[in-house]
């Protein structure tokens, strides 16, 4: 049915929150998506020439960067943006199939597509705005993240391999999986203690999955400074002092001369 | 979005059809039983032709068309089901109205209310796929108050320029099939101007600052892959939308022509076969655009900085 499930009390929402802060952008979750994906529910994830010029698949996470210059500040910063099906609570995706082939289970939120009666009319991935549906022209039929429901579930892998695979592969530990429909869940405590927030909020197909903003930006004035220990002026005080400035001997009272590297970073 | 021919060729030669199939049906809750044979079932059997080429068109380009039954199950939801339920329920009064209009089944009482069936569920199949792209929020120039009516008015223009045509072959050319037919070609021009000028004068309220969460300042640095996946094909990024601006003048310019052609029609009804081709062409570069400027949502994640 692609009409949506009646949300119940206490609906579980099962989903990703993103640390947009941790992130390096390393692609480690885009590929142990694909390589979980390419032999699991949404089996194959093809490519063509995958060796070639023209390399074209199809992929459920897609890493992007974008450069954000913040109000007030010279510089700007690098921020790597994953970005897979958010599980929205209610998706247009899932409500425009004409088939039923996409839809919203109700015991957890997940939104799948059913590779056996989808047609591949791609009128979902129209609907999504946010670019989370990939057509598999080899297969015929619409791709899309999971979240891992052959994973999750999966009572032959050990509890702790029990996530998603862009979850488990990710490094900087920059993504969480959990319940979101649970306010005292880890994942919800993250999202309120990070203010953690929805993409396109407007468009009013409230996500599940949650992203956590960059934290604030340090520098040399908004760091902690850690001073350094003053002298108590004690006879131990005076020794290190008179053996500092001995040892030191000239150079120290000169600036040392900095061989300058700038030009020379290419190669 | 990416302009795709079998949906261009589906809208608008089902448009057509439809159009047609409409004003055959209202002939018949007009006049009753047709008086020719052969140009009553000339007439259906275009109507139901473009119909039915354009509604293989749309089935055989999808992944998998022998799964296309399928696509009737979720009308409750989905306006692509409500049109393929539409389309398909259409068939039946259609041949009914065809049988008993020809008077292959002889019932006159029926072509009437067999004729307004008929021309109500060309309307209603019209109105769904014109829904199928209005209800897509994700794309602003489909999510249009116009886009149904422009849809239901090229099927009117296209539909009575055909019937000129084909009532003129078999001498059935009246001057009713004109009137109506400008009137159709004047309304396309006019929702066509005001949906243009609806679409370029529209606020761009998405931004990247709000599909991004990362503020104002924020730009593309780098591509998440290397080459062009499904999303900025389909999306159509890559169609120049450099040309937009000749091509709807030359929508308006073939409307033009159909107008004069169809004023000409009073030298001689022969004029309907400039009508009816340059008002079909005027709806295929319409249709062309209506795809190729839409910019949808997702294109902020590449890059634009409003959609």
């Amino acid at each position: 049915m692609t009409s949506l499930p009646t949300p119940q009390p206490n609906q579980k929402k099962l989903g990703l929150v993103i640390d947009l802060d941790t992130c390096v952008g390393c692609q480690a979750c885009a590929t142990s998506c694909k390589e979980w994906n390419t032999q699991g529910y949404s089996a194959p994830l093809t490519d063509t020439n995958p060796y070639g010029a023209d390399v074209s698949g199809v992929w459920l996470n897609r890493i992007h960067g974008y450069e954000v210059k913040e109000e007030g500040r010279d510089d700007s910063r690098v921020v790597n943006f994953p970005r897979s099906c958010l599980h929205c609570e209610t998706p247009a995706c899932v409500t425009v199939c004409p088939t039923g082939a996409s839809y919203k289970r109700a015991e957890d939120g997940i939104v799948l597509v059913n590779p056996d009666t989808c047609i591949g009319c791609k009128l979902c991935s129209w609907a999504c705005p946010y670019g989370a549906r990939e057509y598999d022209h080899t297969v015929g039929v619409m791709k899309k993240c999971t979240l891992c429901v052959d994973r999750i579930y999966n009572t032959n892998l050990e509890p702790e391999d029990r996530a998603p695979a862009c979850v488990k592969a990710c490094p900087t530990g920059a993504r969480h999986f959990g319940d979101l429909g649970d306010p005292n869940s880890a994942v919800s405590q993250l999202v309120k203690a990070r203010e953690g927030f929805d993409l396109l909020p407007e468009m009013g197909y409230k996500p599940v999955n949650k992203y956590l903003p960059p934290r604030k930006r340090r520098d040399a004035a908004s760091s902690k400074q850690i001073a350094l220990p003053k002298g108590d002026g004690s006879a131990m005080d005076r020794l290190f002092s008179w053996a500092d400035k001995m040892l030191s001997g000239k150079s120290s009272a000169a600036p040392v001369k900095q061989e300058d590297y700038s030009d020379k970073l290419e190669g | 979005m990416n302009p795709a021919y079998s949906v261009i060729l589906f809208t608008t030669a089902s448009g057509a059809g439809y159009g047609l199939l409409a004003l055959l049906g209202l002939v018949g809750f007009n006049h009753g039983p047709v008086s020719i044979f052969a140009f009553g079932v000339t007439a259906l059997f275009i109507a139901l032709g473009l119909i039915t080429i354009g509604l293989l068109s749309s089935t055989l380009h999808l992944g998998h068309p022998e799964r296309a039954w399928r696509a009737f199950s979720q009308w409750r939801s989905s306006w692509l089901a409500r049109e393929g339920v539409a389309a398909v329920a259409t068939y039946i009064p259609a041949i009914s109205f065809g049988t008993v209009w020809t008077d292959i089944i002889h019932a006159p009482t029926l072509v009437g209310p067999l004729g307004l069936l008929t021309g109500i569920m060309c309307a209603i199949t019209v109105f769904c796929t014109a829904k199928i792209y209005s209800t897509l929020k994700t794309i602003r120039a489909w999510n249009n108050a116009l886009t149904e009516p422009v849809y239901l008015a090229f099927a009117l223009a296209t539909g009575g320029a055909l019937m000129a045509a084909i009532a003129t072959v078999f001498g059935r050319y009246q001057i009713f099939q004109t009137i109506l037919t400008v009137a159709a070609v004047i309304l396309v021009a006019i929702l066509k101007y005001l949906y243009w000028r609806s679409i370029d004068s529209a606020e761009r309220t998405h931004t990247m600052a709000a599909a991004t969460g990362l503020g104002a300042g924020v730009r593309q640095w780098e591509m998440p892959h290397t080459s062009e996946n499904y999303i900025m094909k389909e999306m159509g990024f890559a169609v120049a939308r450099k040309h937009a601006l000749k091509l709807r003048n030359a929508v308006f310019i073939l409307l033009l022509i159909t107008l004069l052609a169809l004023a000409a029609c009073q030298i001689t009804p022969w004029f309907s076969f400039i009508a009816a081709p340059a008002v079909l062409i005027a709806a295929v570069v319409e249709r062309w655009l209506f795809f190729a400027e839409a910019q949808h949502v997702v294109s902020l994640y590449y890059g634009a900085e409003k959609a």
